[in-house]
């Protein structure tokens, strides 16, 4: 089974993925339109794991619907909600389905979401997720034992190219390299001297970036991201610019944002391509991509 | 010196608790509890006023010199007549001395307070969580802190991308465990350390409950 997305990676062009979120519920209306929007236009689709530590439908149904529909799912998996056991078997059924993408992460604390009282898992961190694939890929589980049917997934990563301090995240990400990350999603970025920074350093190794853009939907937005966010930094000047748009006009300042940035990512030449997220108006993705004058 | 860390439980929870037991003998101890003020002679003399006015019955009180040492039997065995009087003893101790007393006495045992770690006091009226317990100590490859512990997801391969300014995601107060490790190391120019790989962890070292023999059988 051939991973589209990773065929993306490894070609020439400029690639373009985007995320959706699994509803809290089962009517899966919404967030079929969003794939219904997306399949076309973008190189892979993320379907996020109770995002926030929220509890939804889960990444995996996420991903089938993706795939059942005709696009191409890229799997979050989160190590917060499930032991080594749980999460090989859930890559085992996701293989096996004809899932072939995975983005491992550690996943944030329960105590951002809305079940507070459970019990955060954390059996395995990302970089061991990572590494769990490989082995699985090699038809062994992570205690040693043979698989009747290897799995094969084109698996990345993600890093925070703006935290403080910044190289305890490159040493991490430094060991998701090593681990067998092929591509690693950043966390968003909005100074792009600071990435160019960021991405002389990355491109020492062998894996793919995709450069996290963020669609800034008012000031307000920025500053509660700046407030709230771990390694989100959005720069005055755009705050400013978010400010200067009329009353209710804000948003096509985030889409003109955006657009202009992922432009100047791709004219650059700063990486691989771009990983949209536009949190909750999933809808604009198109109308970012036509703003950064893609496709 | 290693210490229990305990909270009192709320007011609505005792009374749950306590429902049904009219005559009550309260223990507090002098060590862990008496330093973090939830079990030592002030807290039961308080509790035992509080009871008196909701209409229990004292049958008597006493503070334990270390609740969880084996001398505890014999201090609860002079203590047996007034012991004896009571539908339950309410204990003010770590759950440590509240499993050694239970041990000892026939009598339904009601905690008082809530056992939150082990830990040290770092700061005047400041109580750090130190050690798990984990079972296979990683100290020596992260400069001398727990991240095991010290890590809100007990990560052993870095931080997460929930730190914020050497903090962690969950609470500004509580510093990011790789931060502290990462400037460690550092200092010591052993960064190395930091880089090597480290598998999932063994989490059936010593399986729950734990059980250990000087001598094996």
């Amino acid at each position: 089974m051939v991973s589209l997305f990773k065929k993306a990676l490894e070609s020439k062009k400029f690639v373009v993925t985007s995320e959706v979120a699994p509803p809290k519920g089962t009517n899966l209306e919404k967030i079929k339109h969003h794939i219904e929007l997306l399949k076309n236009k973008v190189d892979g689709i993320n379907i996020t794991d109770h995002q926030s530590s929220v509890m939804r439908y889960p990444s995996l149904g996420g991903a089938l619907l993706v795939k059942e529909m005709g696009g191409e799912p890229i799997l979050q998996m989160t190590c917060r909600d499930r032991n080594r056991l749980a999460l090989q078997a859930d890559l085992l059924f996701a293989y096996s389905r004809g899932i072939s993408n995975v983005l491992c992460l550690t996943g944030d604390s329960i105590l951002m979401g809305d079940h507070k009282e459970a019990k955060g898992v954390f059996d395995m961190d990302s970089s061991q997720l990572v590494a769990t694939i490989r082995k699985l890929e090699k038809g062994k589980d992570l205690g040693g034992n043979d698989l009747d049917g290897a799995v094969s997934f084109c698996a990345g990563a993600i890093v925070t190219p703006e935290a403080n301090p910044l190289e305890p995240q490159l040493i991490k990400f430094e060991k998701k390299v090593e681990a067998g990350a092929e591509f690693i999603q950043t966390q968003a970025i909005y100074d792009l001297d600071l990435f160019k920074h960021f991405m002389e350093y990355a491109e020492q190794f062998p894996v793919k970036v995709l450069a996290g853009v963020i669609l800034l939907t008012s000031a307000q937005m920025a500053r509660f991201m700046n407030k709230n966010v771990a390694g989100v930094n959005v720069p005055q000047n755009l705050i400013d610019e978010l400010s200067t748009a009329p009353k209710g006009r804000a948003i096509e300042k985030g889409i003109e944002i955006a657009g202009r940035m992922i432009k100047k990512i791709r004219k650059q030449k700063l990486c691989t391509g771009v990983h949209i997220m536009a949190i909750g108006r999933e809808e604009l993705v198109p109308e970012i991509m036509s703003a950064a004058e893609l496709g | 010196m290693i210490r229990s860390i305990t909270q009192k439980k709320t007011e609505e929870e005792l009374d749950q608790l306590l429902t049904g037991i009219a005559r009550i003998f309260i223990i507090g101890c002098g060590t862990c509890v008496t330093m973090t003020h939830t079990g030592g002679t002030p807290e039961v003399t308080e509790i035992k006023e509080k009871l008196l006015k909701k209409g229990k019955l004292v049958t008597g009180d006493l503070v334990l010199p270390v609740a969880c040492d084996n001398l505890t039997a014999e201090v609860l065995h002079e203590n047996r007549s007034k012991i004896d009087l009571a539908d339950g003893l309410l204990i003010l101790t770590c759950a440590f001395g509240v499993q050694t007393i239970a041990r000892q006495v026939k009598k339904t045992t009601i905690p008082g307070l809530d056992t939150l770690f082990i830990g040290k006091e770092t700061g005047l009226g400041q109580f750090d969580e130190i050690c798990t317990q984990c079972g296979s100590c990683i100290l020596g490859e992260t400069g001398g802190v727990c991240p095991v512990t010290s890590c809100h997801k007990g990560l052993v391969n870095g931080p997460c991308g929930g730190t914020k300014n050497g903090k962690c995601e969950i609470d500004e107060k509580k510093d990011c465990a790789w931060t502290l490790i990462y400037n460690r190391l550092k200092d010591l120019n052993r960064l190395d350390l930091m880089k090597r790989y480290q598998k999932p962890k063994n989490f059936q070292r010593e399986p729950r409950p734990g059980k250990y023999w000087l001598t094996p059988t």
